[in-house]
């Protein structure tokens, strides 16, 4: 990669922020290359196969882990949105007495340490008597992600300008009418890009889950985990490729819808 | 008989333990071209935002009325009313076309109705159909969004239209346009105007009547003409158009005049007012283009005169001022017309002696705020 076109940035920063990027995903790299390669033990390489991302599809525990999590941060994503979302709004339009209490305990759960968050789950969930299993998961994911979606959707929000609302009103539209017909629109980049940040997460969670999935129900993470334990075997880089080709791509698309239509004063 | 278009009523709204609106009163009528105007945090917004529905008068803060009937407690769309905001506050994520159907879908217009009168809307605006409907507002410039935002509230034929400072963002060319095609319209649909603004000019040149707002109440409400002519305190008169302030004290009467004495040992003559009386003190004020600047041995008899020298002289254009220092009076501001100074040159010049006359009718006598 040559400097030329970069304008005044020195060539020597240029080269650092070269060799940093390559040595952050050289890992996944080396992941994706070994995943295509024909021997059985993973550190060797002795040829091209696809035969790894074959066997995926005759591994019902991977296929059933697969199927659990798109249940799970599917099912969470569209609570965790909708709450979030809820939040956001009450946050960014009202105010209330202890708003800024509220506001600063929904952002606690971002910086606390998953193991603390699982744990408490955990006890949460044996106190209530309630059976570890996919519902548990959910619950816990959605746990995890509403405080993401709050900040995106209130970023969004905060761009927006109130009169349209108010505008609206004066020309008739109800509250309700109002919500669907302008608010929902002008939030909606920033509700779509929460949504795909949420599932990627949710997708991507192991600490937790591990935590809370009791003995019957696995996700992916999970699934895989206990599969480098028993043996390291290729197609479980062949997994992994497909889960970070996946959520790099859900990520771009993301990161695409928030900054789409930024809310403008017209 | 008809009720007025507005009607306010004792009306009172705080914020906290600020009152943004203290126990204001006035009617606007019906077709009037009603203007509020004030320094930013006067009320002025408030009283719109009052009268639009996004705020409410306080627990026993009065009444609003709109036609007669109590909207105190009446939802922004349960209103007859449309407004223009500062910001335009189009929706972005709607073509021009689609802005200006939104209140007629919400009202249930028949479809087949919206799109000529979206078309009408826009022609009353000055806008082409053709060019603009389907153009997203944000390809719009200013005052073409500007434009389609009067349309969007006009096409619903409210009985008042709420006018929140729509013109600040534009150019001054496009602003004075603005200004008479607006006065054009008020007079041409027959809709009562309510326009917010902080700039005075904008208030004289469009209004029938002007409530001019200070710390929450009305200062003055009054035609233009009135307002300007006899600003009732000295805030109204520093805030609409330029002015000249005495002090004094009323010592005695002479045939139509009480005789003041003012700081210094100036005097001069104010016309005889009912509830003033010798020993009282009297604030006063003059426009500057209502006095004259004279050599100190031609002030024509009959009028004020207070001596000093020239301390500057300010070319306008249409005016010149001459501002005069005067021992123990703030300096003196004097307007002159420019009739064609260029040919028969001003004859004052920096540290001329000269003196400031006017007749004593035109004292404008002041209130106390």
């Amino acid at each position: 990669m040559g400097a030329s076109g970069i304008g005044k940035l020195p060539r020597w920063l240029v080269a650092f922020t070269a060799v940093c990027l390559f040595l952050m995903h050289l890992p996944v790299l080396v992941l994706i290359v070994f995943s295509f390669n024909a021997s059985k033990f993973a550190v060797t390489w002795t040829g091209f196969t696809l035969a790894w991302y074959r066997r995926l599809l005759e591994r019902d525990d991977i296929l059933h882990a697969l199927q659990a999590s798109l249940i799970v941060g599917i099912t969470a994503t569209a609570i965790a949105v909708t709450l979030g979302t809820l939040i956001a709004l009450a946050l960014a339009r009202h105010r209330f007495r202890g708003r800024t209490i509220y506001e600063g305990m929904m952002y606690v759960p971002i910086v606390t340490p998953e193991i603390v968050t699982g744990i408490s789950l955990l006890v949460l969930f044996v106190f209530l008597r309630m059976p570890l299993g996919l519902a548990t998961i959910i619950i816990a994911h959605v746990a995890f992600c509403v405080p993401f979606v709050v900040v995106v959707v209130v970023a969004r929000l905060a761009g927006m300008d109130e009169n349209l609302e108010e505008a609206a009103m004066t020309l008739g539209a109800d509250e309700v009418t109002t919500f669907f017909r302008v608010t929902l629109p002008l939030l909606w980049p920033g509700i779509l890009s929460a949504a795909l940040l949420s599932f990627i997460l949710s997708f991507d969670d192991f600490v937790i889950t591990s935590l809370v999935a009791g003995s019957g129900s696995s996700t992916l993470p999970l699934v895989i985990y206990s599969m480098v334990r028993r043996n390291i075997e290729p197609s479980i880089n062949a997994i992994s490729a497909l889960i970070v080709v996946a959520t790099s791509v859900l990520l771009y698309v993301s990161d695409r819808m928030s900054r789409r239509n930024e809310p403008s004063h017209a | 008989m008809t009720s007025p278009a507005v009607e306010f009523h004792r009306v009172s709204k705080s914020f906290g333990a600020t009152k943004a609106v203290d126990s204001i009163s006035f009617n606007i009528e019906r077709g009037e071209f009603f203007s509020i105007l004030g320094p930013s945090g006067c009320g002025k917004t408030t009283t719109l935002r009052l009268l639009a529905g996004f705020e409410t008068p306080d627990p026993d803060g009065g009444e609003v009325r709109i036609l007669g009937e109590v909207v105190n407690d009446k939802r922004p769309y349960e209103r007859q009313i449309a407004m223009v905001f500062q910001n335009y506050a189009l929706f972005p994520h709607l073509s021009v076309e689609r802005n200006i159907a939104f209140g007629l879908e919400q009202r249930r217009t028949p479809r087949s109705e919206i799109a000529g009168r979206v078309a009408r809307a826009l022609d009353l605006v000055r806008l082409s159909p053709q060019t603009f409907a389907r153009r997203s507002p944000t390809q719009l410039s200013g005052g073409q969004r500007q434009r389609v935002a009067l349309a969007r509230a006009l096409v619903l034929d409210p009985a008042i239209l709420l006018l929140d400072e729509p013109l600040g963002a534009i150019d001054l060319q496009l602003r004075k346009e603005m200004q008479l095609e607006l006065k054009a319209l008020n007079k041409q649909l027959g809709t009562t105007f309510l326009y917010v603004t902080h700039d005075q000019e904008e208030a004289l040149t469009m209004s029938d009547r002007i409530a001019v707002m200070s710390h929450a109440r009305i200062a003055q409400l009054g035609t233009p003409a009135e307002i300007y002519e006899n600003p009732r305190t000295a805030f109204v008169a520093k805030f609409i158009g330029e002015s000249n302030f005495l002090d004094g004290r009323i010592t005695d009467r002479a045939d139509a005049w009480w005789e003041v004495e003012g700081r210094g040992g100036i005097r001069f003559r104010i016309p005889v007012l009912n509830g003033l009386a010798p020993g009282q003190d009297v604030h006063i004020a003059v426009r500057p283009e209502w006095l004259d600047v004279f050599r100190p041995d031609a002030v024509p008899a009959g009028e004020n005169a207070i001596p000093g020298t020239v301390r500057d002289v300010v070319y306008l254009g249409e005016t010149m001022h001459v501002v005069v220092s005067a021992p123990s009076t703030p300096d003196i501001t004097v307007a002159l017309r420019n009739e064609g100074q260029l040919i028969n040159p001003l004859p004052w010049r920096r540290g001329d002696p000269a003196t400031v006359a006017w007749r004593p009718e035109d004292c404008q006598i002041l209130e106390d705020e």
